[in-house]
């Protein structure tokens, strides 16, 4: 008998569907929206990570060795700083590599390089480039090397000097404006999203005042309630269903024109292929959400012309 | 079968719909609830259906007291009594055919038992050749026989009739009264409301005459007398 119910139920869910026509139409209509809503604010939190993400890795910490100090000893300073848990990475830059790094870097400043030419040794140290495994850890690191002290041969540190202090404003203005970028990213979705269910549910709510009459009279004719709410939940979740299938169809020319027009803007991220790439985990989340929504709203909305 | 006991019925803006009601219906009575508009006959009915609660006393079905019942013994209560509407109430959406099926999918019937008793209910009403027409696209008399077929399709031990004939032609009238005697030679108990006159009169079985909430005649073969 649950079979059979539960076939009974699903076929009166699409019989009104159909019959309801512009009930269902407006439903859709209203969902339809609020899945773009939702979609708008996935790729929105996907350009804003990307870019929060780029801002990110373009911070490190740069420890300057003393010029002449044997290789092995900075290696030795390299293993050590990469065990160091808030470490990410670390990169070795030797002396020879940073001095071609430091002509590249002035080949138009004539002057700096006939001077660099007059010097008997190189004037450039090798460096460390670390990186954090969050921008929030440089201070620690950075007090990894106030603590560690001398690391050279004797008592002579082979450190000149780490960039954290000359950075650290910078480096704490970028850690704010990164929290606050994300948090307000969040804030944004959160009021979008709250705005999108209300209007659903509302929606949801009108469609079904429209039917409340016909509730009462199942239940005086001897229906259960779960046998009235089935129905309207299968509606509803068809809404979530076709507004999903709609909303998906809308994205293809919106996130093509963002990826033709606005790559460079988006700091590199191309919309419509990151939206291609991702279109089945689009459609998973419109769909439990448009479906979730329809279906509970459908039960939250039927529940106050159930109690006959 | 049916036990009134003391029942009072006051609306909250203060109007008492019904005052000091004890009666009681036997099974396989046909009885007519008769009196002037605002009298207390619907609100009589939707007190059997436990559509409304009464103020005080107690509503009895056999040995149920009707407004203590669960949400799930109250839906069985109501699958054995069929009801019928002045306002038809069909559902606008379905079919005649589904708006009977409607009542025998919520009473757990089987595919087969619907299509085998549908039309044969469709047919006792005459309107088996309008089974897929819509409310809609029936006649105030179409309908009213619909909803009669529908209250019947269970077999209910009891049919409870607000004013089935209030919107309906004089020969739909007719056919409607008909129809529930013939439900009542058959061993089901009839409650019927009405103000017509030519309907209670041509019945000629018990009346009940309410006026302001109260009973003021309870006759065994009665006439309409107001």
């Amino acid at each position: 008998m649950a079979m059979v119910n539960f076939k009974r139920t699903f076929r009166t869910g699409f019989l009104n569907f159909s019959r309801n026509s512009l009930v269902s139409l407006s439903s859709i209509l209203v969902m339809t929206i609020t899945l773009c809503v939702l979609g708008g604010v996935l790729l929105f939190q996907h350009v804003l990570e990307t870019t929060l993400v780029n801002v990110e890795n373009k911070v490190d910490v740069t420890v300057y060795i003393v010029p002449g100090t044997n290789e092995a000893s900075i290696l030795t300073l390299k293993d050590k700083v990469s065990d160091v848990p808030e470490v990410a990475n670390v990169d070795y830059v030797s002396e020879n590599q940073a001095l071609a790094d430091f002509r590249a870097r002035h080949a138009d400043d004539q002057t700096t390089l006939q001077a660099l030419d007059e010097l008997d040794q190189n004037p450039i140290g090798a460096m460390l480039n670390i990186k954090a495994k969050d921008i929030s850890q440089y201070e620690s690191i950075a007090k990894f090397f106030d603590n560690t002290g001398t690391l050279g041969a004797g008592s002579q540190s082979i450190i000149d000097h780490v960039d954290y202090n000359k950075n650290k404003g910078d480096i704490d203005a970028i850690q704010n404006i990164l929290a606050n970028g994300r948090r307000l990213g969040l804030l944004v979705t959160l009021i979008l999203m709250i705005i999108s269910i209300i209007v659903t549910f509302n929606t949801m709510r009108l469609a079904i005042y429209f039917t409340r009459e016909e509730i009462s009279v199942m239940r005086l004719v001897g229906a259960s309630r779960s046998h009235v709410q089935g129905p309207f939940i299968v509606e509803g979740t068809l809404y979530g269903f076709v507004a999903t299938l709609l909303a998906l169809i809308i994205f293809l020319p919106i996130t093509f024109w963002f990826g033709t027009h606005m790559t460079d803007f988006f700091g590199g991220v191309n919309l419509f292929r990151y939206y291609l790439g991702n279109i089945l985990s689009f459609a998973g989340i419109l769909f439990v959400f448009g479906a979730g929504l329809g279906a509970l709203s459908s039960v939250l909305a039927t529940r106050k012309y159930l109690k006959v | 079968m049916i036990y009134f006991k003391g029942v009072k019925k006051e609306y909250p803006q203060g109007s008492v719909a019904l005052d000091e009601i004890t009666i009681s219906i036997n099974a396989g009575e046909f009885v007519s609830v008769v009196g002037h508009s605002g009298a207390g006959k619907t609100t009589l009915v939707k007190l059997i259906i436990a559509e409304e609660e009464p103020t005080e006393g107690t509503v009895m079905f056999e040995s149920l007291d009707v407004n203590r019942l669960s949400s799930r013994d109250l839906t069985r209560l109501r699958r054995r009594i069929g009801t019928v509407f002045q306002d038809f109430k069909l559902l606008p959406n379905k079919t005649a055919f589904e708006n009977i099926a409607f009542a025998m999918e919520a009473a757990g019937k089987s595919d087969e038992e619907i299509a085998a008793d549908v039309p044969h209910v469709l047919d006792l009403v005459n309107l088996l050749e309008l089974k897929d027409h819509f409310p809609g696209q029936l006649s105030g008399g179409e309908k009213q026989r619909l909803a009669i077929a529908r209250a019947i399709i269970n077999q209910p031990e009891i049919i409870v009739a607000d004013e089935p004939t209030g919107n309906l032609d004089p020969i739909s009238t007719y056919e409607i009264v008909q129809i529930l005697k013939k439900i009542n030679e058959l061993g089901t108990t009839i409650i019927l409301t009405t103000h017509n006159r030519g309907v209670v009169d041509s019945i000629g079985k018990r009346v009940i005459t309410l006026e302001k909430g109260r009973v003021v005649r309870d006759d065994k073969d009665g006439r309409y007398m107001i």
